[in-house]
């Protein structure tokens, strides 16, 4: 049973990690952009979110209301002042200029919040302890059900948004081939400025719940990063079904990884990220068609 | 007024000149070949006029607006559809997908998807099939298709007949054959200069980025346009050419 239960809360926990890696594989998936300043962009919203409920007293839920418009509008700004630009200079220009980002925003936060850990969690009440008791024993914790299932909603809220809307489709093609869609009516300016928009929204989204289970400091963002990026390549790069369950298996093996070792959280989920990166290149072609078998291949 | 006016039209590709003061104009229900050696121009022209190339001299009417600084997607907008030279089909997306996006150049008409699946039967039991699993022939016609969703008031065809078998080509063409009766106003890059001169009204035949013959389809004769086409006539060659 307590195997059981380590592996329920590791899914959960993999929800998180899903949660987190949402932006970052939506922004690879359908803009071909890896966004190394991912993780910052998050604590810039947990920062928000803290501001908002120590000034003013705002719930950090009720405070993404008002957040969430703000991220949306730094992803517009981001595309049109960052990406848009560093993209013309290939596919390795816009990582160093989100990396050269990422150290801009964790020191303008440092600057400003100086470098106290803080946390969301005074303002939420009792939820970030709070649990529902299952038959045979088992907690799970209120925060981290509606974390997994914040997830789900989200990135199979995204996944339908590309397939089945026009705004989806419009995103979707001109990831493919941006110079084409100019020829059928479409701006690929304003629609990959959209997508960054939506994908700095899932951050916010993730910055909010990072911030409510834990607590974070201004230069926690690589750290978020690393999370993001393990559960977003262990899915899969580029399918965002795919990054939920490679949330999943980052999360049950970190938390199995602790059981067997208390030391063994970060390496179990390090291990068996590295081991799937390996079995990837090993195999490479197998495990397309094993992908593809799932429903996951692109 | 013409539909379309192309007055000392200059596009590069960086330090290469690839079209040189072209000039010419298109009246509606003008069906024109645009014919000439690979490296002519010609698809480089198309692309200027669709705005997938920014022109660098020159000036584009359309419909007596000015267009030369508008980009790609005001122009398809304004009525200039342009089915481009190897398709260019959106490969991981369904052909009812790769049809419908046409739909966000808000202009609605005749052709809509029941009309594109009328005009390219060969399209209907694939519908669901992502683009990049048809064959040539069904990626042609969803890149036409494709095009006619935006119901051009110019449609500019280049090179349909590029990689498909002759079997296919003469297919694509029959296909083709109701829209150019309906007079529909295209503009048409063919290497066949056979099959050029035989659907067009109007030849313009380009060699290293200008135009070195134009006239009636009916008034020329194929020894002439074969002439201006390899620029045998000329006393001395032009200035460094394009490739």
């Amino acid at each position: 049973m307590i195997w059981f239960n380590q592996m329920l809360q590791g899914v959960l926990l993999g929800g998180y990690y899903a949660l987190i890696a949402c932006g970052l594989s939506f922004m690879f998936s359908v803009m071909r952009i890896i966004n190394l300043a991912h993780g910052s962009l998050a604590i810039l919203a947990a920062f928000l979110l803290f501001t908002l409920a120590k000034t003013f007293g705002i719930h950090p839920i009720l405070g993404l209301a008002i957040v969430l418009p703000v991220m949306a509008l730094l992803g517009w700004l981001l595309q049109r002042a960052v990406l848009e630009r560093s993209a013309r200079g290939g596919q390795l220009v816009p990582v160093l200029s989100t990396f050269g980002l990422a150290i801009v925003i964790d020191n303008l936060l440092f600057q400003a919040y100086g470098a106290d850990t803080r946390s969301l969690t005074p303002y939420v009440g009792s939820l970030s302890y709070d649990s529902w008791g299952l038959p045979g024993g088992i907690f799970v914790g209120k925060l981290a059900v509606i974390t997994f299932v914040t997830a789900v909603a989200l990135l199979g809220g995204l996944q339908l948004f590309l397939s089945s809307t026009r705004l989806g489709q419009a995103i979707r093609a001109t990831a493919e081939d941006p110079d084409t869609v100019g020829l059928i009516g479409i701006d690929a300016r304003t629609v990959n400025a959209t997508a960054a928009a939506i994908a700095m929204v899932t951050v916010g989204i993730a910055g909010a719940f990072l911030g409510m289970r834990a607590s974070f400091n201004p230069y926690a963002g690589g750290q978020q990063l690393i999370f993001a990026f393990e559960a977003a390549i262990i899915g899969g790069a580029g399918s965002l079904w795919g990054t939920l369950i490679g949330g999943v298996v980052l999360g049950v093996a970190q938390s199995i990884g602790a059981k067997i070792h208390s030391q063994g959280f970060l390496i179990a989920g390090h291990a068996v990220f590295l081991a799937i990166v390996f079995v990837r290149l090993f195999l490479g072609p197998q495990t397309y068609r094993i992908r593809a078998a799932f429903g996951m291949g692109k | 007024m013409s539909l379309l006016d192309v007055n000392k039209l200059d596009v590069r590709h960086g330090l290469l000149k690839a079209v040189r003061e072209v000039t010419f104009s298109v009246e509606k229900g003008e069906r024109i070949a645009l014919v000439g050696a690979n490296g002519a121009g010609k698809t480089t022209l198309l692309r200027a006029i669709a705005g997938a190339h920014q022109s660098t001299g020159g000036q584009i009417r359309f419909a007596g607006s000015d267009v030369t600084a508008m980009p790609s997607y005001q122009r398809s907008k304004a009525g200039i559809a342009l089915v481009p030279e190897g398709r260019k089909l959106f490969t991981r997306m369904t052909v009812t997908e790769n049809l419908q996006l046409a739909r966000a150049a808000g202009r609605p008409g005749a052709w809509t998807l029941e009309a594109v699946l009328e005009a390219f039967p060969n399209l209907k039991p694939r519908l669901h099939a992502k683009a990049g699993t048809l064959s040539g022939g069904e990626q042609q016609a969803t890149a036409i298709g494709r095009a006619l969703m935006t119901n051009p008031d110019l449609l500019l065809l280049d090179e349909v007949s590029l990689g498909l078998s002759p079997l296919v080509v003469e297919r694509v063409y029959a296909q083709l054959e109701n829209l150019m009766a309906s007079g529909a106003t295209i503009v048409l890059v063919e290497q066949d200069l056979k099959r050029a001169m035989r659907v067009a009204t109007r030849v313009i035949c380009m060699l290293e980025g200008r135009i070195a013959l134009e006239g009636r389809a009916k008034d020329l004769s194929r020894d002439q346009v074969t002439e201006a086409y390899f620029g045998l006539g000329r006393a001395k060659p032009a200035e460094a050419g394009a490739s």
